[in-house]
């Protein structure tokens, strides 16, 4: 579906997309998403196909929906760069996740408060 | 003023719009800090999603979402998003091309598709709060849920508000087809809005 420009200067400058199409795609990417929910896999299997699903459906609604397939790419640029700081900070999260799922098994992380060496010990009671 | 000053007054107007255009969204000053706006938003998001992610990865007693929430019923919710995407593109290709009651249309099918919306949360979280105990100072499966949906119902919110301004004055005729912009920035935010439903429904619901 293409369409002309409608009002000089505020119009629509590039061809539309077909969104009907682009609304299946999305219907259908939910429905495959609940199939896989509701298959079974393997817990690996099925966080990695559900993540895929789940950033192929924000592709398209940011490419389609939302233009950038047709902006300028300096535009595309403001809209990439949380994705690149989220990353970074899950990348940061890692060390202690990794550390923690590691000693999870192993060790038994005591609740209590650390003893203070600063303070005077404490009187005996009677 | 004579017609030389208005002529060189309008000529050096002229100049300072062309060094205000911004270059990256030709036209449309607003796009552009809609988008600034939906970056720093998006930090927030992903910081919630993150925290949610490493909170759940740290804890082995984390329980399973399916023990607690409405895959169903949050799928119906995910498809209505999808469809109020649809609906607002198409109401801003109708005042785009002048057509003025396919915009109101489907501008009002927008905001439809946004009350329905919370009204289903509104009843998910009556549920989970009424009949399964559930409390945002419960445990942190219950803190976290109630917080990112929470800030995304608050933003849905925001957008009904939002697209029912343009859907008013649209039909009190005062956004002409000359202002088309103003629902393209509004629909960049409605956008916004789905995209990350689409990602809160799959970490927090389906894994």
């Amino acid at each position: 579906m293409t369409t002309q420009a409608a009002v000089p200067g505020h119009a629509v400058d590039h061809a539309e997309p077909n969104y009907i199409a682009i609304f299946i795609y999305l219907s259908v990417l939910t429905g495959v998403e609940l199939i896989v929910y509701a298959m079974g896999l393997p817990q690996v299997a099925k966080v990695g196909l559900l993540i895929a699903l789940a950033f192929a459906k924000a592709v398209l609604v940011a490419m389609y929906f939302m233009h950038l397939a047709v902006e300028r790419r300096t535009l595309a640029v403001i809209a990439i760069i949380p994705i690149i700081l989220v990353t970074f900070l899950c990348f940061m999260l890692l060390p202690d996740l990794t550390t923690r799922l590691w000693t999870r098994f192993d060790h038994k992380i005591s609740t209590a408060a650390p003893a203070n060496p600063d303070l005077p010990p404490a009187a005996p009671t009677q | 003023m004579s017609e030389a000053a208005a002529a060189e007054t309008h000529e050096h107007g002229a100049v300072m719009a062309d060094q205000l255009e911004p270059s990256v969204t030709p036209g449309n000053l607003g796009k552009l800090g809609m988008w600034t706006f939906l970056a720093g938003d998006a930090m927030t998001f992903g910081a919630g999603i993150a925290a949610y992610g490493a909170l759940r990865i740290g804890n082995p007693n984390w329980p399973s979402p399916a023990d607690y929430l409405g895959i169903t019923t949050t799928a119906v919710m995910t498809f209505i998003l999808i469809c109020s995407s649809l609906t607002m593109v198409e109401a801003l290709s109708g005042i785009q091309h002048g057509n003025q009651s396919k915009f109101r249309g489907f501008m009002a099918l927008t905001v439809l598709g946004g009350l329905i919306f919370l009204g289903m949360q509104a009843i998910e979280w009556h549920h989970l709060i009424g009949e399964r105990g559930m409390s945002v100072k419960r445990d942190l499966f219950d803190a976290t849920f109630f917080i990112l949906t929470g800030f995304h119902g608050m933003h849905v919110t925001g957008g009904v508000v939002y697209n029912s301004v343009l859907l008013i004055r649209g039909m009190m005729g005062k956004l002409p087809q000359s202002k088309a912009n103003l629902v393209e920035v509004a629909g960049l935010y409605w956008h916004f809005v789905d995209l990350v439903w689409i990602l809160i429904f799959t970490f927090i619901y389906l894994i």
